[in-house]
């Protein structure tokens, strides 16, 4: 089975790239997907319902939706292979940015709209830096060199990532795109881990504590003058 | 180095197949694409912008040099021989015009010390609201930002196959742009209303409901019709730029483009 990862922020045009895929590929590969939310999503049915394909979501409610799916994708690799499917495809709910939900087999790709701003690809982290395939969307929207301009900020924040651009609306020039995801290496589930490194993920306001200002809080505590660079750095 | 495009034919929109073999264009060669608003000349220019596989709206196919374009060719910039001005009059790059140009010129693997100021110096050709090099793209009116991208095409594209879409509507100097883009030996294909476009052009095809009706080439009479609207064109814009101006329109202005003032009823004004 393979395993396709979706990542991007919201209304980016993560639905309409998935549509486009399961509409091409549908006939050649059973597919099987699963949309992760935090409080909702009708991706799933829309999907069902277009396509007639098998389709299930999870809302992370109060948990991070990347760690929920963290927690639940073995369960969905489980569900998706009872299935005979020949292609998992997650659609993460995107929206932190400290975390890429892509996985160290398949295939992540991030999508981006070409109007979300220059600085985008950079704010993005590793949902940028640690994707195979970066999809830019809505690019009738702009001129031809600020597409270019577009790409080429993607291009100096991972030099390796493969580019599409399209109309997601009508899955323009997406076919070498199909063509990556059917010739994709098929997955072990049993050494399926993160590629990238997970954030911290225990202080005091993950736990829920509401109060403002660092008196109130322990775990990792900084002073306001004291985080001109990041609040915490991982490894 | 001589280029040629060769289009194939796609679907209308009601998905009936176009009823012509293939057009070619090759180096050269000036093009309109002319028909009613929705008629598909964008479409028909972002194929050929694409190269077209059989994967965008209209379902045609391009060649290039009568081959089929690999992917490098779709999709690097590098190599790609095609800059398209399209109508997009707002740009959403925070960047100043060079960096823009700058990053542009990477992604297009053209960089040189010169570049920046000679793209805003021809870009200062077509406008008369000046350009300069701090100034946020974002900020830029219609009509710069259209003169930017333009000259960003010329300097910075360098391609041999210029696709322009509608440049006479941002109200920039389209004489000069016609002026510094023809008599090279590039393909260059207008999307276009303005009838004096249309008949300067070596070849003009014409759309209707998605799809290529006609493909008409130049007659020696439509040179000379062209000829007659050039002048009138150009009294229109001496005219256009001195109420751009605030000018109030006086004899004087009347005699510099011929014309005689005559007697307005009362009817006639609204």
């Amino acid at each position: 089975m393979r395993l396709l990862i979706i990542a991007g922020p919201p209304s980016s045009g993560k639905t309409a790239l998935a549509k486009q895929i399961i509409k091409n590929l549908s006939e050649v590969l059973k597919i099987a997907f699963l949309k992760i939310d935090v409080v909702k999503a009708f991706e799933d049915e829309e999907l069902k319902r277009e396509f007639n394909i098998e389709t299930m979501k999870v809302y992370s409610g109060d948990l991070c939706p990347d760690h929920a799916e963290v927690m639940v994708l073995g369960d969905a690799v489980l569900w998706a292979e009872s299935l005979k499917s020949d292609l998992l495809m997650v659609e993460s709910a995107g929206l932190c940015l400290r975390c890429s939900p892509y996985l160290n087999q398949g295939l992540g790709v991030v999508v981006l709209d070409a109007i979300s701003g220059i600085h985008a690809p950079a704010k993005m982290g590793p949902m940028v830096s640690l994707a195979d395939i970066a999809v830019v969307t809505k690019i009738d929207l702009v001129s031809q060199a600020e597409r270019e301009v577009f790409r080429q900020k993607i291009f100096e924040i991972n030099p390796d990532i493969r580019m599409f651009e399209t109309n997601a609306l009508y899955g323009t020039s997406l076919q070498l795109l199909y063509r990556k995801i059917l010739m994709s290496d098929p997955i072990d589930p049993e050494t399926l881990e993160l590629k990238g490194v997970p954030p911290i993920g225990t202080c005091t306001i993950c736990v829920g504590r509401k109060e403002i200002g660092w008196q109130h809080h322990f775990g990792i505590v900084k002073k306001l003058d004291q985080c001109s660079e990041y609040l915490y750095r991982g490894e | 180095m001589s280029i040629t495009i060769t289009v194939f034919p796609g679907k209308d929109k009601a998905n009936l197949r176009e009823n012509f073999q293939s057009i070619t264009f090759i180096s050269g060669e000036s093009v309109s694409i002319v028909g009613p608003t929705g008629s598909g000349k964008t479409a028909f220019i972002n194929d050929i912008e694409l190269l077209a596989q059989g994967d965008t709206v209209t379902g045609r196919t391009v060649m290039i040099n009568g081959q089929y374009p690999s992917d490098e060719y779709r999709h690097n910039p590098a190599v790609k021989p095609i800059v398209m001005i399209n109508q997009n009059t707002k740009c959403f790059t925070d960047l100043t015009v060079e960096e823009f140009i700058l990053t542009h010129a990477r992604a297009r693997k053209k960089e040189s010390p010169k570049i920046t100021g000679l793209t805003i110096e021809m870009a200062n050709l077509f406008t008369g609201e000046k350009i300069s090099r701090e100034m946020r793209v974002t900020s830029l009116s219609g009509g710069q930002t259209r003169a930017l991208m333009i000259a960003d095409a010329i300097t910075v594209g360098a391609a041999p196959i210029i696709l322009l879409d509608e440049v006479e509507n941002a109200g920039i100097f389209k004489h000069k742009v016609i002026e510094v883009i023809k008599n090279t030996d590039k393909i260059i294909i207008f999307v276009t209303h303005d009838p004096v476009i249309a008949l300067l052009t070596d070849k003009r095809i014409v759309m209707k409901n998605g799809a290529v009706k006609k493909v008409i080439n130049q007659s020696k009479k439509e040179l000379w019709a062209a000829r007659a609207l050039i002048d009138l064109d150009q009294k229109m814009g001496v005219i256009r730029e001195e109420l751009r101006r605030g000018s109030v329109i006086s004899e004087e202005i009347l005699g510099i483009v011929g014309l005689e003032a005559g007697v307005v009823t009362s009817a006639e004004v609204v």
